[in-house]
């Protein structure tokens, strides 16, 4: 899967390498900024109010 | 030897780039498929871990910051104190006497309205206290003051929430006060010295204990109580720690901190 991402993208070697380090920040940012911020308020850590606010 | 292989290389090369690609049957392609995801799952997970017993903490800090900041530039605090010379320590707590205590209107409870020091969860513990229990003020702003319970040095209960992990941990270290410990609260108008009494280990569902008079809703408030409420075991949330205080004293703001905090203070101003 990721093989054939890579062999899809454009330009010499060093450019899909900078185009693949891009991509992965990317997911990663989305990663961070949406989902787990998401994900976070299923959390069992962050129950530390009585009864139900 | 090693030459010769190179050279066998070179020659392979070129035949070995396009055409020859393996192929694979369509069992090894969802085998592969496969196990790239589960691979990609694995490492998600794991800066999931990351991103919420670490980064929160640091993204929690910067907004607590950001709070006092805020709040110091609404309160202009005595210019310089009194500076007593005897540091009086946890047996000798200043006993001048400033009468009734001046306490905020609920309607003033908005916002950062107020900022807490802990010597016991470490020399620079100062939150900021922010009205509202909601995810929005407890994963941002650290401690949250339950809506509809006291204002800091009212008769009643002021009930305080705050995380025992991740998004800035505010109450990790609950389970270390000792009993005479001293919890200071600021507002606007002053600093309220409350003396920590004992903990208590509850189910989630006792709302009795944030009543003007825990765990006895019924009865008329005399005292004056702070309530700490935090989630129990400290990775779990099986159960809430319950930190009960009771006022000691006040000071005004224009007498400035207790001698034991000046330090404290000066630093979470000064940082603004």
């Amino acid at each position: 899967m990721y093989g054939s991402i890579f062999r899809a993208l454009p330009g010499p070697l060093w450019m899909r390498i900078v185009l693949s380090v891009v991509l992965v920040l990317a997911a990663v940012a989305v990663l961070l900024v949406f989902v787990f911020p998401w994900i976070s308020q299923f959390s069992p850590l962050t129950d530390s109010t009585i009864g139900s606010p | 030897m090693a030459r010769s292989t190179l050279d066998a290389a070179v020659e392979s090369r070129p035949q070995r780039t396009r055409p020859t690609r393996r192929r694979r049957t369509p069992f090894q392609m969802v085998a592969q498929i496969l196990g790239e995801l589960l691979i990609t799952v694995g490492i998600v997970l794991l800066l999931f871990v990351g991103w919420e017993l670490w980064w929160t903490n640091i993204d929690s800090g910067i907004k607590q910051d950001q709070a006092l900041e805020q709040f110091f530039s609404d309160v202009t605090l005595a210019p310089e104190p009194p500076a007593p010379s005897t540091d009086g320590g946890e047996d000798a707590p200043a006993v001048e006497d400033f009468g009734e205590p001046a306490v905020l209107a609920q309607s003033a409870l908005t916002g950062t309205f107020g900022v807490v020091y802990v010597p016991r969860f470490g020399e620079n513990y100062s939150r900021p206290i922010t009205a509202g229990v909601g995810t929005d003020v407890l994963d941002n702003l650290g401690l949250g003051h339950y809506p509809g319970t006291a204002a800091p040095g009212a008769v009643g209960n002021i009930a305080l929430a705050g995380h025992r992990q991740t998004h800035g941990q505010v109450l990790d270290q609950i389970h270390t006060l000792v009993p005479g410990d001293r919890i200071y609260l600021q507002t606007r108008d002053g600093y309220y010295t409350y003396v920590f009494r004992n903990t208590e280990i509850v189910l989630p569902d006792r709302v009795d204990v944030i009543a003007p008079v825990p765990t006895d809703p019924a009865a008329e408030p005399l005292d004056r109580i702070l309530t700490l409420t935090s989630c129990n075991p400290r990775f779990g949330a099986q159960e809430r720690i319950i930190a009960y205080s009771v006022m000691e004293s006040w000071r005004p703001l224009d007498a400035g901190p207790p001698p034991e905090i000046a330090e404290q203070v000066a630093r979470a101003a000064g940082q603004a």
